[in-house]
């Protein structure tokens, strides 16, 4: 693939994107236009992840790629193959190895460091798009922080269900200021987002570019008698019997036998590497 | 013991062989040859090389190939190629009035200056299946085309004799930089500008779907074909060391220009209005579709009512146009969610859980009453 730039994009492209970046690590939670070009992958696949990841890489550093929490699904080993071939950078599985993790789905379990950025795969990233689909609008509801429609739909929730019924892509406050979409993340990620990491998040077919700047107050929505409250399977990893991992559930047989698995592969094989075990390893059955 | 089931390098690879042995099909059949393509399926050609924004006939065509005749695979290809193209500079405006036409028709009056050429067109084919195609003989017997020997005048547009009249809208002229929908992010409103290059981009089947709704009564604007014109332009671009414009090309395109109606007001006599359609190749009924939609989206600068139709609404139009971004994100939701579905999964046994708890106490509340 010698005939492409460094990691894909034109230098002037990249440009235009880290142009984009910046402004919206100086205005956190903001979504910037940006001229979101098409890439070899369809939308939909992280067009805008790759966009921003292609925008921050430099040859010294260390990529990991994952979806669902996993390094090992098609499309993380898609996108980590296209920036092997396009920017020849290493790439790693370890999330502490990792200077740039591009992500869809999920914020891995380990905490992330001043020297690392998480890139964000986003679809929508417009939080108010299901309340109002019109752009022209939600820009001026921003502008105005007129974010009562986004408290009234919660607030419906609870008198409907009890309880406020988003369990993923729960929408966050980021610097006090804009109402952000933190990406389908389960809304059990939220609380990570107080990180020291920087987060870049890139929606391709939006052309939407934002961030939340290293140890910025990201605070999910809520109300005083009906708090955010992270939510998991009430299981352990039948793997490596962590408690505090996010969890998938796996149907085993025809009976309908579940197991629950950490969603994250890499933390889920460090504690395996350091001895835990769960129900269903290999030693434990 | 549990193994992730998850995809892998390999399964990628595999995957990718077994898609190049089906492009390929029976090898007992002869392999498609690009010029075959470029020569015997122009339509197709022309849809990618519209869609993909990309005038080249043979890119098309190998776009066609490796998508295996699905039409908007090929369109991204085209795109995602286009993309990586270093852009030397603008072309000069294409003047189509200077069109050596293949066809030329207008719907509102009978002859005109240039007259009407019908061209090669389907629209009085009967269509009957013509099983001597299935023959494939070596040679077709063609039949025998008489055909004029071309103007070597100008041929003027139709409209144009309206405009004389003052009977029609006058379009302003503008030196302005249109803006590039490929270089900056859509904002609205988009402009027209923008707009008209959004729709000959769009996809044919929204576009055709969309004006089809106008002429249903969604924000109606009695369109009648005042010209539509296909054939060849040349296109000229300035060479700054040479400080003179240079042909560099030619390209063929389908033009249509409608005469719509026009109330008039306090201030403006009832005048005719206009819907513009430009597209690659020949594109017929994108073209007709694509001047339907234009003059829709146009109520606003016209003084109209917003009727509420779905062709009059910019935002709703523009957003939902191009087809590689809608099958881009409409074929995503069959990648991995499981880590969503699980929060839906684990919130929704909650919810469940408390209603059935609720309505437990409720019954034992009345049985203790």
């Amino acid at each position: 693939m010698s005939d492409y730039n460094f990691a894909y994009l034109d230098e002037q492209t990249k440009r235009m994107i880290r142009r984009a970046i910046l402004k919206g690590l100086a205005v956190p939670g903001y979504q910037v236009p940006f001229a979101s070009r098409e890439m070899p992958m369809p939308y939909g696949w992280g067009t805008g992840g790759v966009q921003v990841s292609a925008a921050t890489l430099t040859p010294e550093d260390t990529l990991k790629v994952i979806d669902q929490g996993a390094d090992d699904t098609t499309n993380a080993v898609s996108i980590r193959k296209f920036f092997e071939n396009t920017a020849g950078v290493a790439t790693t599985e370890e999330t502490e190895k990792a200077s740039v993790i591009q992500t869809r789905h999920r914020i891995p379990e380990a905490e992330l460091s001043e020297d690392q950025i998480l890139v964000y795969q986003v679809p929508i990233p417009e939080p108010l798009r299901f309340l109002e689909p019109r752009e022209t609008e939600t820009r001026k509801m921003h502008a105005l922080q007129e974010y009562g429609l986004m408290h009234v739909k919660l607030y419906e929730d609870i008198s409907q269900h009890g309880a406020i019924a988003t369990s993923y892509a729960y929408p966050v406050k980021v610097a006090g200021r804009y109402v952000t979409d933190p990406s389908p993340i389960p809304k059990f990620d939220n609380p990570k987002m107080n990180m020291a990491a920087i987060q870049l998040f890139g929606a391709g077919r939006e052309q939407r570019i934002y961030a939340v700047p290293p140890y910025t107050e990201v605070v999910s929505l809520d109300f005083e008698d009906f708090p955010f409250e992270a939510s998991k399977a009430d299981h352990p990893c039948d793997l490596c019997a962590a408690e505090d991992s996010y969890l998938d559930e796996v149907i085993l047989d025809d009976a309908g036998n579940r197991m629950f698995v950490c969603s994250d592969t890499d933390y889920c094989r460090s504690r395996r590497d350091a001895g835990h075990m769960g129900r269903l390893s290999e030693e434990a059955a | 013991m549990y193994v992730a089931v998850k995809g892998g390098e390999r399964a990628i690879d595999n995957a990718h062989a077994w898609l190049a042995e089906e492009r390929r099909g029976d090898t007992s059949i002869a392999e498609l040859s690009l010029a075959q393509i470029r020569e015997q399926l122009g339509l197709a050609v022309n849809r990618v090389m519209a869609e993909g924004s990309l005038y080249d006939p043979d890119l098309a065509a190998l776009a066609i190939k490796q998508a295996r005749g699905d039409l908007i695979e090929a369109i991204f290809l085209i795109r995602a190629y286009r993309t990586t193209l270093p852009r030397f500079g603008a072309s000069d405006p294409v003047d189509t009035g200077r069109m050596s036409c293949d066809r030329r028709i207008s719907a509102t009056f009978k002859d005109a200056p240039g007259g009407q050429v019908l061209g090669p067109t389907f629209d009085y084919t009967h269509r009957l299946l013509d099983f001597k195609l299935a023959a494939e003989s070596d040679r077709e017997d063609l039949p025998e085309t008489q055909t004029a020997e071309p103007r070597s005048e100008d041929t003027p547009h139709i409209l144009s004799f309206l405009d004389g009249e003052n009977i029609i809208e006058q379009e302003p002229r503008t030196d302005a930089e249109p803006g590039d929908l490929t270089r900056e992010p859509m904002s609205f409103p988009a402009g027209r500008a923008v707009r008209l290059q959004s729709l000959t981009r769009g996809d044919e089947g929204f576009i055709l779907g969309m004006a089809y709704s106008t002429q249903r009564g969604y924000a109606r604007n009695h369109a009648f074909v005042g010209e539509l014109r296909i054939g060849s332009v040349p296109v000229e671009m300035e060479i700054p060391e040479l400080g003179f414009a240079i042909e560099i090309g030619e390209i063929e395109l389908t033009e249509c220009e409608t005469v719509n109606q026009f109330k008039g007001s306090k201030t403006v006599p009832p005048q005719f209005t206009r819907g513009y359609g430009l597209v690659f190749g020949q594109s017929e009924r994108k073209s007709i579709a694509m001047a339907l939609v234009d003059r829709a989206l146009r109520w606003e600068e016209l003084g109209e009512d917003n009727l509420g139709a779905p062709a009059q609404d910019e935002e709703f139009v523009l957003s939902h146009a191009d087809n590689i971004q809608a099958t881009g994100f409409l074929e995503h939701i069959k990648l991995p969610h499981y880590v969503d579905f699980q929060s839906e999964l684990e919130l929704v046994r909650k919810l469940r859980r408390e209603a059935a708890e609720l309505a437990e106490q409720m019954a034992a509340r009345e049985a203790a009453q």
